[in-house]
């Protein structure tokens, strides 16, 4: 009897795994092959004829998929590096100080986590229209902040709730000075959160989509924008290329992950990331 | 406890630190959310004294709670966030039961599982359209195998009635970012809990229903709140796979908010709003029955 016992847990293992290896490849097959598809009617089990038309589309500047990559990149990186900075003195009070107000302060910086971006963002676009901030690149950065510093500000704080302190002590006793301190005492400790923030700031906004369309009014076309069209035209070589190229940097990130991050920490990233 | 060190200026700075610290964040999530948060609320009392609207009123939400409408895209809304959460918590406690037994292959095969956690849910959307649409991918391989001759015959799967599109892509997507904290959660337990409930003669279901899953639940409840709290205020999916009418909350505000008409305009501001509470209610209560389930005997 116990003989069938494991006999049946391992076939429901192995069917586990099949279907883990179907989950993750089914969905990207498609788009591989439409994007190099020319003609592909419905009983074809393959496309009837193959054309790299798709990818030279995107290549050319009257597609605006190149200006959007790069408006897409240059939004991003701005998000990335402030929301960062910002982060890292928030998660650092968070993690390190006890202080009057603080359950009010932290309920407020996680409150943009469980309060869908959709209830401010139409307030927010009408502050932004008073202050001549909607349809501007500004504004776009401006409104993506709000969730990628929530979410920096996150992973920074469970850094430094685990941060010992002491450590700058030590390095002030021996000479150093705030700076010195800083660079060569505390960012070492921290660089691995730091990674982590900035990978999710840094998807959070590239995958943003309704933000940007509110904020920028149209006038700032992202990737993400350019996409979501492409996704409803009904031209799939089109949207499986773009969707190619919308994927690379989650695979940067889900190579530096892999290599530089255990998994608890890839799964943090891929809490914003996908969204 | 150190500012008993400081007099002057620089106790002050000493007490300030965590306020001085926490500034910046405070001062974006002050002015771009609860800002965006109030004018939001003003404009959806129809009170904008820019352009001569001084009597607030509640006409916008008087409005929407009369329209039909409203209530059966509330159900599909509903629908649209619970019941994917149900299925992804589900397929992740059963996945990661698998993962963490000991077999070859182990590593590659929890590598594969994590794969799409940052593959942005608007790909997988495109993707679920190409393989589930009655000309799609699926469609295609029943053609194949004979079982069906013309699209027609494929079932509706993408842009029907009862959401199925949308539900295949956010489980598809949140079910192995939830697998991988059930499985990181696992792996801390260990297997001692189960090994001793085993020698007070607990079989296999009362060990997972009174062991596991009452240490596995808690780090669960996090993730698939936050997941459903997404879910409830998602635009895109719904805009991609979901049926025109009608159709979730978010996608009618944003429909309202962005009409030509103006005097739409408020009725958007509140029916995300009404999103913003609802789910919200959602979150709490959810919370509520699974500390309940938790804690319950049978």
């Amino acid at each position: 009897m116990d003989k069938r016992k494991i006999g049946l847990g391992r076939v429901v293992r192995w069917f586990a795994l099949f279907m883990i290896i179907i989950w993750v490849v089914a969905p990207f097959v498609p788009l591989w092959l439409w994007s190099f598809s020319l003609r592909w009617r419905f009983p074809a089990f393959l496309p009837e004829a193959w054309s790299t038309r798709a990818w030279l589309y995107l290549l050319k500047p009257s597609s605006g998929v190149l200006d959007a990559t790069i408006d897409s990149m240059v939004i991003a990186v701005v998000v990335t590096v402030v929301s960062v900075a910002i982060a890292i003195p928030a998660g650092r009070s968070l993690g390190l100080y006890q202080f009057k107000g603080k359950r009010v302060m932290e309920f407020l910086i996680l409150a943009p986590t469980i309060i869908p971006g959709l209830a401010s963002v139409f307030g927010v676009h009408g502050l932004f229209l008073r202050y001549h901030l909607a349809n501007t690149y500004t504004g776009v950065i401006l409104v993506h902040l709000i969730s990628s510093v929530t979410y920096a500000t996150m992973v920074m704080w469970g850094v430094f709730s685990n941060y010992n302190p002491e450590f700058e002590e030590q390095g002030r006793v021996l000479g150093a000075n705030p700076i010195r301190n800083f660079r060569y005492v505390t960012w070492p400790a921290i660089f691995p959160g730091i990674v982590v923030a900035a990978l999710f700031s840094f998807l959070l906004s590239w995958y943003q989509y309704l933000l940007t369309l509110i904020i920028g009014g149209g006038k700032v076309q992202t990737l993400a924008m350019l996409l979501f069209n492409f996704a409803r035209s009904g031209d799939r070589p089109v949207a499986g290329a773009v969707s190619i190229i919308f994927m690379i940097p989650a695979l940067i990130v889900l190579f530096v992950t892999s290599k530089y991050l255990t998994g608890e920490n890839a799964a943090v990233s891929g809490l914003g990331g996908g969204r | 406890m150190r500012s008993v060190f400081y007099t002057g200026w620089s106790r002050i700075y000493a007490k300030g630190r965590p306020w001085i610290l926490l500034s910046p964040a405070l001062i974006l999530v002050l002015f771009l959310f609860l800002g965006g948060l109030g004018f939001g609320i003003a404009e959806s009392l129809n009170y904008m004294p820019r352009i001569g609207l001084t009597e607030p009123n509640l006409d916008a939400y008087r409005a929407i709670f009369a329209d039909v409408g409203f209530y059966r895209s509330l159900f599909l809304t509903l629908h649209v966030a619970i019941t994917p959460t149900i299925l992804s918590v589900a397929l992740a406690l059963a996945f990661g039961l698998v993962l963490r037994q000991s077999f070859r292959g182990k590593q590659f095969f929890t590598f594969m599982f994590s794969f799409n956690l940052p593959i942005p849910h608007v790909v997988g959307a495109i993707g679920i359209l190409m393989l589930f649409s009655q000309s799609g991918f699926f469609a295609r391989i029943g053609h194949a195998l004979g079982w069906m001759d013309a699209p027609s015959d494929f079932p509706i799967l993408v842009n029907d009635a009862w959401a199925i599109g949308i539900i295949i892509e956010y489980v598809w997507k949140e079910t192995p970012f939830i697998g991988v904290i059930v499985l990181a959660i696992l792996q801390s337990i260990g297997e001692d809990y189960e090994a001793v409930a085993q020698t007070l003669g607990a079989n296999r279901w009362q060990r997972f229903r009174y062991v596991l899953l009452p240490l596995v639940l808690p780090g669960v409840l996090i993730v698939s709140v936050a997941v459903m709290a997404f879910f409830f205020g998602d635009f895109v999916i719904p805009t991609i796979l979901g049926q025109t009418y009608p159709a979730v909350l978010a996608v009618e505000a944003v429909k309202d908010y962005t009409h030509y008409d103006l005097r739409n305009h408020p009725i958007g501001v509140a029916q995300a709003l009404v999103i913003a509470v609802i789910g919200t209610v959602l979150v709490f209560v959810y919370m509520w029955l699974n500390r309940k389930f938790i804690r319950s005997d049978g």
